[in-house]
């Protein structure tokens, strides 16, 4: 068998065991026993041509409906957004995306500058003073947050708002469930954070209380308030936050946050069915030392020319093996970049023209729906997203909007039993307002 | 090349100019101040750069030049599979049905992307020897993690609460002991012996009533294979403990024997490493679990099953860890990973770890006349050399390292396993010609000659990369972690 990817010739093969002084590769693999050596051929799919291989995957591809083919209303933590042409370009050099994480500073300094610059624009963004490499993905990241709050407060026990993503609170509480940390859930008061009840639940042996800005429901909510409870209870202040939104809002940095995660995906990074992603994690200058993952950080070289390096590793797992506080190695740096070419296309005036139109389209929307007759829930101030009560149950009418080359919102019920019926509706620059008007009509087809 | 300082990009930035284009708003501009409470109107901007698209393209396209990949050159890091990264799975993931899918839509309108991964599991549990793989983690580590969540919720399960402790060779990977850790089990090292495989004599020592697991890389990080792997099962079997098989180094093996014939409980792949999946400059990977039949319950939500002709997510799972990872995994990667898998086939994949396997063997035999080779025997599709005897004329292993820089090569892992001294960990991987090989082959043995005849110039080096070597106790000490603007009366460094 000859294979594109496989440059090995029937002359360098014997050249080769010739050298090796073994008469067949079969020799190589004679330490495996023979009990359990793999004695027939895997039963896999046949190989395919580049041609066949492309027609079949095009032809799996074609049977989703995608936000380009269709107008999506559907946010929930992953957002239909612009993404700068050149984004794809700058990730498809090959030297950035075939390197290994820069362990060799000399032979890597463009990968490294490239983090060290995502690291400074996510401090831009947040207000924070310290930003790392990348984690997985927001929720993950949101995880390692609440796990670094309790071994640095050395308490047990993490609050988190029912208004943070929902699955998000999932993988909060498996991490926390290794760790044997306690997850309480903090209610709520018309779709925002119960501030009071935080009060009555918090306590000594709280470690971290965690909300989202703007939270689930697309409200943005005054944080300042849960941080004064936290950090009277000497209790970090965890916020996770969409780095878009913070274009226009006060930064979680400014209002006393002592983390700030979340996930760059609206900067450039396409909705890829759920990941990749990009975490991103950013705390005070305190907890520098206590932050996962890898940092990058500025230096020079023996003739005083200015570099970077992949620093304070004493953290990470490699150095720290058991007693490492995260085991995360890889990280998505690759998509780092993306976000960091999309955060430098958009620049200072475009993050914010951005956001501002996904504030005033969202806001044309809601005067839509209240218009046609629709109960728009929860009463603050939105960023991109908004709760509508359906008048048909909410699978219904996605799959209805389906068929009218719209998708739908995120069906609240799924998660949140009170809200059966109710549908969360994101708005991005990316809808125009005929989009905005077709769904409120479509929605409206029903009563016709 | 260039030896001037290269500019951030926060330093080509000027006021006024944009790098972006989007329509006009289309509805009433709303008034920020009008909608946002007092304190949340953001006062000052965020300082991101400002520049127009060809100053981003130009700074991009710089950096990229002062970096390496396995496309610029050689890229034999060992433990880290550096093959070639196919195009063509790069265009499957930029399918506008693949990439720009959402997550949360319904399941009638994603059969597509849904059936993709069902297929890919399919052919991930044949080619482990698995019953059930889940694609939820999104890196090795994260799949030992998952796994070893999963075996500790297995144990208690059988009321067995008091297994606790994961044995760990000590040639492992760090993330090793740190997953098990983040699991909230205790690692228990086992020794490897004068082979450089792991002391029977020590795991009988070790194992007992509170073995949760032993986590084993095999072939392990020294490139060897664990030939008495039967015997290590039944003892770790034999005490109630379950075996979890690293799939860091998949590559080596695929087609001569499978981690479910060994008897392995547990294992997860990088499908970064073996199956293509690019690394990225650091990511994003992908790391797959599978598992025996026993361990299905444990696995995280939700599971994608195949009900009617139609696949669905399966949330109803009351033995389930939970959730790991908002969403499926990382998809992206996993689409490139099944796009190379149906390009190789399954004789195409027994041929990448045959040929794996005999380059190994062949740079390891070319080079062992002028290099230590603690563990004189067949590799797998690595090995590890020492550099005791160049350390003794004064050129340490980082400093042959840095040479090869010189010559175009990212050098081996070095340092790594932590059991050699001087470690040198060399994986050429199958996608390599043999004039590469050669032409690496030769570059080490002309440095071995430097070291005994001109050291300096190995001491010294590198000598043609963009900057010479980092002062990175600087870098520690003082850390400098973002752009200060020169402006601003903050300090450039952060204590």
């Amino acid at each position: 068998m000859k294979h594109r990817y496989l440059p090995m010739t029937e002359s360098d093969k014997k050249q080769m065991l010739d050298a090796i002084g073994v008469g067949s590769i079969d020799e190589l693999f004679s330490d495996i026993p023979e009990k359990v050596r793999f004695d027939r051929q895997y039963d896999l799919k046949p190989a395919l041509s580049e041609t066949d291989l492309l027609k079949e995957l095009s032809a799996l591809a074609g049977q989703n409906a995608d936000s380009n083919s269709h107008a999506s209303f559907l946010g929930a933590g992953v957002y239909d957004h612009y993404k700068p042409v050149i984004v794809d370009h700058v990730i498809s050099r090959s030297e950035f995306y075939t390197a290994y994480t820069p362990y060799q500073p000399e032979f890597s300094q463009g990968e490294l500058q490239a983090i060290f610059e995502f690291q400074s624009m996510i401090c831009e963004l947040t207000g924070m003073d310290i930003a790392n490499s990348s984690m997985y993905d927001g929720g993950t990241s949101l995880a390692e947050a609440g796990m670094l709050a309790a071994g640095h407060t050395r308490r047990k026990k993490l609050l988190i708002s029912e208004a943070v993503h929902p699955e998000y609170r999932d993988v909060v509480k498996t991490y926390a469930l290794g760790q044997s940390i306690d997850v309480e859930e903090i209610p709520l008061k018309d779709g925002q954070t119960d501030y009071d009840a935080l009060r009555s639940m918090i306590d000594g042996d709280t470690a971290g209380v965690m909300v989202q800005y703007p939270n689930f429901f697309g409200q943005i909510e005054n944080i300042q308030e849960a941080a004064d409870i936290a950090h009277e209870n000497k209790s970090l202040f965890i916020v996770s936050s969409n780095p878009l939104a913070l274009a226009v809002l006060t930064p979680p940095g400014k209002l006393g946050a002592d983390i700030t995660v979340g996930d760059a995906q609206p900067f450039g990074i396409p909705e890829a069915f759920g990941g990749p992603h990009c975490g991103y994690f950013a705390v005070t200058k305190k907890l520098m030392r206590k932050v996962p993952g890898r940092l990058v950080g500025e230096t020079n070289d023996e003739e005083g020319r200015r570099g970077y390096v992949l620093t304070l590793q004493a953290r990470e797992q490699h150095i720290r093996r058991d007693k490492a506080t995260s085991n995360i190695c890889s990280n998505q740096a690759l998509n780092a970049l993306a976000a960091s070419v999309a955060m430098s296309a958009l620049g200072k005036q475009g993050v914010r023209e951005m956001a501002l139109q996904n504030i005033s389209k969202t806001q044309y929307a809601i005067r839509a729906f209240k218009e046609a007759g629709y109960e728009v829930v929860f009463g603050g101030p939105s960023f991109n997203e908004f709760v509508v009560k359906c008048n048909e149950p909410v699978a219904d009418l996605n799959r209805r909007l389906l068929d009218a080359g719209i998708i739908g919102g995120y069906h609240l019920g799924l998660t949140y039993p009170e809200l059966e019926g109710h549908m969360l509706i994101a708005v991005t620059e990316q809808r125009t307002k005929e989009e905005i008007d077709a769904l409120v009509q479509e929605m409206e087809a029903i009563h016709a | 090349m260039h030896k001037e300082n290269q500019p951030l990009i926060f330093e080509i930035s000027k006021e006024g100019r944009i790098g972006y284009s989007l329509p006009e708003l289309d509805v009433p501009e709303t008034d920020l101040s009008g909608l946002l409470p007092e304190g949340l109107l953001r006062e000052e901007p965020a300082e991101l750069p400002e520049a127009s698209e060809l100053d981003i393209m130009r700074h991009y396209t710089a950096l990229s030049k002062r970096n390496h990949g396995v496309d610029s050159g050689f890229y034999p890091l060992g433990s880290c599979t550096m093959k070639y990264n196919p195009k063509v799975n790069e265009a499957a993931a930029r399918l506008s049905g693949f990439a720009n899918v959402h997550p949360l839509q319904e399941e009638s309108s994603v059969q597509g992307a849904m059936g993709l991964m069902y297929d890919l599991q399919e052919h991930l549990v044949e080619i482990t020897g698995m019953d059930e793989v889940t694609l939820q983690s999104a890196a090795g580590a994260h799949g030992e993690w998952t796994a070893l969540m999963m075996i500790r919720a297995f144990h208690e399960a059988n009321g067995d609460h008091n297994r606790t402790k994961v044995i760990i060779p000590d040639s492992a990977h760090g993330t090793n002991p740190a997953s098990a850790t983040v699991a909230g089990l205790e690692t228990i090292t086992v020794k490897s012996d004068e082979n450089g495989l792991v002391d029977i004599e020590d795991l009988k020592r070790v194992v007992g009533e509170d073995t949760a697991a032993l986590m084993l890389t095999n072939p392990n990080t020294l490139g060897l294979f664990e030939e008495n792997i039967l015997e290590m099962a039944e003892i770790v079997h034999g005490v109630g403990g379950k075996l979890y098989y690293d799939g860091a180094n998949l590559n080596a093996i695929m087609g001569k024997v499978r981690p479910g014939d060994m008897g392995f409980d547990a294992v997860h792949l990088n499908l970064h490493k073996t199956f293509t999946g690019p690394h990225g400059g650091g990511g994003p990977g992908s790391g797959p679990v599978g598992v025996k039949k026993e361990l299905i319950p444990f696995l995280p939500k939700p599971v994608l099953v195949k009900k009617d002709d139609a696949f669905t997510f399966d949330y109803d799972r009351p033995q389930s860890i939970g959730r790991i990872k908002p969403f499926y995994g990382n998809f992206g990667i996993n689409v490139r990973a099944y796009a190379y898998i149906r390009s190789m086939g399954a004789e195409g994949l027994k041929l990448v770890s045959e040929y794996a396997v005999l380059n190994a063997n062949y740079m390891m035999r070319r080079l062992a006349p002028h290099f230590d080779l603690p563990y004189d025997r067949h590799c797998k599709h690595e090995f590890v050399l020492s550099g005791r005897r160049q350390k003794q004329l004064g050129v340490r292993t980082l400093d042959i390292a840095k040479r090869l820089l010189d010559f175009g090569f990212h050098p081996p892992t070095i340092y790594f396993p932590l059991n050699v001294e001087e470690g040198m960990m060399i994986e050429p991987t199958e996608t390599e010609s043999k004039e590469t090989l050669d032409a690496f082959i030769d570059a080490m043995i002309q440095i071995a000659r430097e070291t005994e005849e001109n050291p300096e110039i190995v001491q010294e080096a590198p000598h043609t990369t963009v900057v010479s070597r980092l002062d990175e106790t600087q870098a520690a000490r003082k850390p400098v972690l973002k752009y200060n603007r020169p402006e601003t009366a903050e300090p450039v460094a952060v204590n």
